[in-house]
């Protein structure tokens, strides 16, 4: 149904998933913030379809040119229009009326919003597909009830589980579907514990059967996505800085892979020291000085996230100035609790500090390099310990967590994560900061480490296990997901915006001339959700309040409050599970978040008017009560049939003046002032 | 007629002794050397400062809860007091500041026994409660000093004990006075919690939530009617109608909180009249609503925005700083640090401080004349306009140039005609963001406006960035290209006003300097600053998060952390946030073994297995869900909070996973110890673990008080977990 249209350009979020998907084909590591299985399967799709990767994917807008793109495109598109029967599916399931069936899956594929964000290389149609497919095997093997153990209650049961394992890998917002059919298996295990006819050995088979296929099942796939994810990706590309350096040692073309060095750390050694906290600099100094009014004006100590020749620092003992590198000298380990005195290669000043501000964090101390060849003053001594080691111990290179502390002062060499102004090259503050936390930020570790005098060992045997770097992974997608704060005084979308459509997202194209594609939902099926959410909750306490009161129902009236409480009941928290946590979540938000919400809305909307009318007929005479049944249906699609008639043009582009423009064909369907198309 | 008189008048009292003595031994412990130390402790320092600010009838903000906890502190102030970190000066009057806190403290030592007493547990285990909040060493800290928790958690105890008042009322006698006393009070001790810490409202959702499920018990109950209303037949409580029961509920329980907590407001901002520090933050409506400071500049200037209006125009969302549209004679550096090229003209900025250089004049682009003339002609929503700046008289202009830093949005200037073809476009449409009809009158102060380029359509916008030396450090004004929706940075309002009348440059300049005449004042209605006053103590945040002293959820429910609250930096005397340790550990082992056996027994009775009799289930369930789901609802969301957070956050919930520690007693020696044997043992073993409590509350005690003071050996022998952070004193 989706005709999708070869658009030339490509718009929008396009420049990143596109890009994530050659990457794949490139095997080129990458960091980006969502688990890997949707990008891997665009990537797979491109690869079928004879996509290269080499299309560069720089800004929205390009022209495709030669390039082949339909691979990937159609791919989600494909997935997307298979929303609809899904949707069929489900509701005809639920409610086992044909009619509210039909009418949730017209809102489907009548929602401009649907349309437009499934045309695009995009993460949102393979996660709503997974989504739907959890949802409709979950209400298939809910319907399997009666004949459990059967051989279509254990395809749907595991297919329930394969598609969470999908959905949870595509985007974490998979999270909550999740949450939905570990709720609804609650209730069917409760459910169960109440039969009393069942022995507790069925019982015990029972809740096994699910552990494996909704726990276990899923999980083993995610961590499948996950090695293949990383056996795909293993050479050195844009993402190596976010991770740690044991796990930048296992990808080709870094520095770190297959390199042999000393492992422990001795006086005379030259390091560098990277900091913990994600994509953490190197600690680098440089000829520059603080300028006037910045702390004292002494040399700049800030982080760096490349490799410089000024990241490398000699380690030295705090009270003599010996050369340990002299033949002569004997081997000397640094070891945990030893005061030590770091000498920037280059310059031959000491790592300092004194109870000056920081130039941006200013409850902290300022960092510098301080003295002439090695001599300088008490404040150039450290203490260096390794987390969780005990006194006496040997540091080994990349695998200890070094902790530096400032003697005099007692604080805590640490980066702050802020950028330095200009003067500071747009580097990484550095400070020592009085208040003692055990955070990544004041953590280092030991990437490169020269000693001529030391054997070096291959780092093959310092190689992270799987589950290390798994986890290594999810740390540092979790802190991403966080860091995507919006700036202030910028325009974001805001939750509460979303269902009732106040604002869409454009995808590509901003000038009259140009051909433009605007995400927005259908207005009218929008509002209509909207609108019957709260039709639903009115209907639903009024119904539980007069069972609750001991009204006697009919046999009809008992099968349509059935059908409204649980069925639509089921919509409904699958509804608020994908919609209310967003108002939590204090990163950018996106128009497009709500997509998920809305396969909700639509089909909550087919089961609560198909109700409504049955009810409406239930209660009128046999023959008027057909009618109004058929009549009420068949307006209701209408209406949704013309109102995608008069609002198609955002999904399949509109070319032309602004709507803005009263001459615009456009205009005088901006119902609200906030709409840009 | 004198009948009476032949009986003799005999009053019956009954006293329970228990209650007094818990009051009493309370008191003590709460009031012992109250006013010691006469030095400013801890967060002492801010509410100190708001009690003097609220002597001085001075308006501020606290960002931390609304005003009814420092009204309440308020109460215990004289006169003006000036607080800064240090000691007090000898006529404060710090017993009585320190007063209320202590009281509200001390009086939860018996409402903790109450509760249990109304959830239907026997007296020993109410007294033991009592006893647990009594030797609590965190609470008593807590409450010995000018701070605002343990009023909170008092309000907390009063509005959980009126309601199981009411709830047991609710059974016999529906609709009687004390029925409606207690249901009352339940509303009121909730607005009140909520009134003096935003953290009330979540032991207010959960009565909330309470009620509602007893609520729904109650439509269940078939002997009720419908709809039909009360005092019908003497039998009322039988006819007394569903929806008269959800009426008062509603009433008490929603009406009543939320008026309480508008007229908290009202009484604090008719308290606060005078203009004061926090001015700023305010818009200027609000600023102007205020004795002094704003009020006196702009009372009494012209309403309505008019060509040739002077006018300076403030930024609505003010932030990073609050500040006013500017201009000033020097020019954008041709080339930017980083090689990008600028127009060159004049720079316009936001300049955080009043200047004559934020002055600009409405013009109307059909005329020369800078003069409002006679009649004044009003600017309407949607006209064009130029902005002249007073003292340069430049343009106000945008053209398709990079802003200096944000580079995807136009530059703004102040049109200087380099005869380079690049022409003035400097029109502007004036668009009235909160207008009531497309036909509004520009207003001063009240409008809020947005300006958009008729060229271009970009919007002026205040960036947030500032500019670099050359720039002054001001902040950067850009012209937004792709306006998405309406944000306040792109929000402006008049702020000082007059009718310009100077025809002559000279004389407007001598204009420009000279004060504005003042004829009419504008209020805002109450509401209004009630709204405004809101959203800013929700959405205003503290830069610096991080302090010595913060702890993150995880180290509260062990206790891993503690507060140094205050030091004499002679003697060695400190005083500590510090709770009973073991009363901690046990409070953890009750709540667990609460849940493990709850879900025993559900999982069990669900299978029709009944290990306890129905009534001990219920009770199980009630007093479980309410001291369980007390500590659940003022621990948990913590977590999803980013602000800088203390263990004191923790107090409330430790309150109600204390009370459950006797629950989980006395349900043990009830239900699971059978025979005579091991109830007795239990019983001992009880008691040797109170004695303990004891033994610690003692130990700690010099922490908790400051007194006696401890040589360092003694401090170290204190120092029990590692991570506590007691101060030694270096010899």
């Amino acid at each position: 149904y989706v005709t999708y249209i070869s658009l030339f350009f490509f718009s929008w979020d396009e420049t990143h998933f596109g890009k994530m998907g050659s990457y794949y084909i490139n095997r080129t590591f990458f960091f980006d913030v969502h688990p890997p299985l949707g990008k891997m399967l665009i990537g797979l799709a491109g690869y079928l379809s004879g996509y290269n990767g080499t299309f560069p994917f720089q800004k929205p807008g390009d022209r495709y040119e030669h390039h082949n793109y339909i691979g990937m495109r159609g791919f989600c598109a494909f997935l997307g229009s298979c929303l609809v029967p899904f949707a069929y599916l489900i509701v005809l399931e639920l409610s086992k009326s044909l009619s509210a069936a039909l009418l949730a899956a017209s809102i489907l594929i009548f929602d401009t919003g649907c349309i437009t964000l499934s045309q695009y290389i995009l993460l949102d149609p393979i996660l709503m597909f997974f989504l739907m497919g959890a949802v409709l095997s979950m209400v298939k093997y809910n319907s399997c009830a009666d004949r459990p153990f059967s051989a279509p209650w254990w395809f749907w049961l595991s297919l329930t589980g394969v598609n969470l394992a999908g959905a949870i890998g595509v985007k974490f917002v998979g999270l909550f579907v999740v949450l939905l059919v570990g709720l609804n298996t609650v209730y069917d295990l409760w459910e169960l514990l109440g039969d009393l006819s069942l022995s507790l050995v069925t019982l015990g088979k029972h809740l096994l059967a699910r552990v494996f296929c909704l726990i276990l099942l899923p999980l083993a796939l995610y961590t499948a996505q996950f090695a293949v994810h990383f056996a795909v990706l293993n050479k050195s590309g844009p993402g190596d800085g976010f991770f740690s350096s044991a796990f930048q040692s296992r990808l080709i073309g870094n520095n770190l892979h297959n390199v042999s060095i000393p492992e422990h750390l001795a006086y005379g050694s030259v390091i560098t020291m990277k900091n913990l906290r994600m994509a953490g600099g190197y600690l680098h100094s440089h000829w520059h000085l603080y300028p006037e009014g910045v702390g004292a004006r002494q040399q700049q100590v800030t982080a760096y996230l490349h490799k410089d020749l000024n990241n490398l620092w000699v380690i030295k003992k705090h009270d003599s100035n010996t050369d340990h590198l002299d033949p002569s000298c004997s081997v000397e380990f640094v070891r945990h609790g030893d005061v030590i005195r770091l000498e920037h290669k280059e310059t031959s000043r000491n790592l300092h500090s004194h109870q000056h501000e920081a130039p941006m964090t200013r409850k902290h101390f300022q960092v510098t390099g301080y003295g002439i060849n090695g001599t300088g003053d008490a404040n150039d001594f450290w203490r260096i310990e390794v987390v969780g080691r005990k006194a006496g111990k040997r540091i080994k290179v990349l695998r200890s967590q070094i902790r530096l502390t400032h003697l005099a002062t007692g604080c805590i060499l640490g980066s702050s994560g802020k950028t330095l102004p200009k003067w500071g090259w747009e580097q990484v503050e550095v400070t020592c900061t009085p208040y003692v936390k055990e955070t990544p930020n004041a953590l280092w570790n030991v990437e490169d480490h020269i000693n001529p005098k030391l054997p070096n060992i291959s780092l093959d045997v310092l190689k992270p296990s799987f589950p290390e770097i798994l986890l290594e992974s999810h740390m540092v997608m979790i802190r991403g997901n966080s860091g995507l704060k919006p700036k202030e005084n910028e325009v974001t979308s805001k939750p509460w915006h979303w269902p009732i459509n106040y604002q869409g997202l454009r995808f590509s194209g901003v000038n009259e001339t140009d051909h433009r594609v605007y995400l927005l939902g259908n207005p009218v099926v929008w509002w209509l959700n909207l609108v019957t959410i709260g039709l639903y909750l009115l209907m639903a306490t009024c119904t539980i309040v007069a069972i609750k009161r001991g009204v006697q129902l009919t046999v009809e009236f008992k099968e349509l409050s059935e059908v409204l409480l649980h069925s639509g009941g089921k919509m409904m928290l699958g509804w608020l599970l994908h919609y209310l946590p967003f108002f939590m979540m204090g990163r950018v938000l996106y128009f497009h978040h709500y997509f998920p919400a809305m396969l909700f809305s639509s089909m909550l909307t087919g089961i609560t008017w198909d109700t409504l009318l049955k009810f409406c007929a239930g209660c009128l005479s046999c023959s008027v009560g057909k009618r109004v049944y058929t009549y009420g249906t068949l307006a209701l699609m209408l209406l949704i049939v013309y109102s995608f008639y008069l609002f198609h043009p955002l999904s399949y582009g509109m070319v032309g003046p602004m709507a803005s423009d009263p001459n615009s064909p456009m205009a005088g369907l901006r119902w609200l002032e906030s709409w840009e198309f | 007629m004198l009948g009476f008189l032949k009986q003799p008048v005999v009053v019956t009292a009954e006293i329970n002794m228990n209650l007094v003595a818990l009051t009493v031994m309370g008191l003590v412990n709460r009031f012992w050397a109250l006013s010691y130390p006469r030095a400013v402790v801890f967060d002492e320092v801010y509410y100190g400062q708001f009690v003097s600010l609220y002597m001085k009838r001075i308006f501020f903000v606290d960002d931390s809860g609304p005003p009814f906890g420092h009204m309440l502190l308020a109460f215990g102030g004289r006169a003006p007091l000036n607080f800064n970190l240090g000691k007090y000066s000898m006529n404060v009057p710090i017993w009585s500041l320190r007063l209320l806190p202590a009281l509200s403290g001390a009086l939860c030592v018996p409402l903790a026994y109450q509760i249990l007493v109304e959830l239907h547990f026997s007296h020993c285990a109410a007294f033991g409660a009592a006893l647990l909040i009594l030797f609590e060493n965190s609470l008593i800290t807590q409450s010995r000093l000018m701070l605002l928790e343990s009023v909170l958690i008092f309000f907390i105890l009063l509005a959980i004990l009126s309601y199981l008042k009411f709830y047991n009322l609710q059974k016999c006698s529906p609709f009687t006075a004390g029925w409606w006393f207690w249901l009352l009070l339940t509303g009121v001790a909730c607005s009140c919690a909520v009134g003096v810490k935003y953290m009330g409202l979540f032991t207010y959702m959960l009565l909330l939530a309470t009620a509602g499920v007893h609520f729904w018990h109650l439509i269940g109950d078939q002997t009720l009617s419908n709809l039909c209303c009360m005092t019908s037949g003497k039998l009322h409580h039988l006819s007394v109608s569903v929806f008269c029961h959800l009426l008062a509920r509603g009433l008490t329980l929603v009406v009543v909180p939320v008026a309480m907590y508008l007229s908290f407001f009202y009484v604090h901002l008719t308290l606060l009249y005078r203009s004061g520090p926090h001015d700023q933050i305010m818009t200027s409506a609000f600023q102007a609503s205020l004795e002094g400071g704003l009020a006196r500049i702009t009372q009494g200037q012209p309403l309505e925005v008019a060509y040739g209006s002077q006018i300076t125009l403030r930024n609505v969302l003010g932030k990073p700083v609050p500040c006013w549209l500017h201009s000033h004679k020097n020019t954008y550096p041709i080339r930017y640090e980083n090689g990008r090229g600028s127009s060159h003209q004049q720079q316009v900025t936001c300049y955080p401080f009043k200047d004559v250089n934020n002055w600009w004049i409405v013009k109307d682009p059909g005329m020369q004349q800078l003069v409002v003339s006679n009649p004044p002609r009003p600017v309407r929503h949607g006209h064009i306009v130029q902005l002249v700046h007073g003292i340069t008289t430049r343009y106000l202009n945008t053209h398709d140039v990079a802003a200096p830093l944000s580079p995807h949005s136009q530059e703004i200037s102040c049109y200087i005609d380099y005869n380079i073809s690049m022409p003035a476009q400097n029109l502007w449409r004036v668009e009235i963001v909160n207008r009531e009809s497309d036909t509004d009158v520009w207003k001063t102060i009240l409008s809020e406006v947005r300006f958009v380029h008729v060229n271009t359509s970009a919007v002026l916008k205040l960036s947030g960035a500032s500019l670099p030396e050359w720039g002054y450090r001001q902040l950067e004004i850009i012209g937004e290209k792709l306006s998405k929706g309406y944000h306040q940075s792109m929000l402006w309002n008049v702020e000082e006003h007059r009718y310009g009348k100077s025809q002559e440059q000279k004389e407007r300049e001598v204009e420009l300097h000279s004060p504005t005449q003042a004829d009419i004042s504008k209020n805002l209605s109450f509401m209004a600053r009630f709204t405004e006053l809101q959203w800013k103590i929700l959405t205003l945040k503290n830069e610096d998060t991080e302090h010595k002293y913060s702890s993150s959820p995880l180290d509260w429910i062990t206790m891993d952390t503690n507060i140094a609250y205050w030091f004499h930096p002679i003697s060695g005397a400190q005083i500590h946030l510090i709770g009973n340790i073991l009363t901690w550990a046990s409070a953890n082992v009750a709540t667990l073994v609460y849940v493990c056996l709850f879900l025993w027994y559900l999982l069990r009775r669900r299978r029709k297995i009944c290990d306890i009799p129905e009534d001990a289930w219920r009770l199980w369930v009630s007093a479980g869900g309410l001291c369980v789901g007390g500590w659940a609802v003022n621990y948990f969301p913590f977590f999803m909070m980013e602000k800088t957070l203390f263990l004191y956050h923790y107090l409330p919930a430790l309150t109600f996973q204390i009370l459950l520690i006797p629950v989980v007693l006395q349900h043990l020696t009830d239900h699971l110890c059978r025979s005579q044997l091991p109830k007795n043992m239990f019983s001992a073993l009880i008691v040797a673990w109170f004695s303990s409590i004891y033994l610690v509350y003692r130990t700690f005690s010099p922490l908790t008080y400051g007194e006696p003071i401890l040589s360092a050996a003694e401090l170290r022998a204190l120092r029990w977990k590692d991570s506590w952070d007691i101060l030694i004193r270096k010899h």
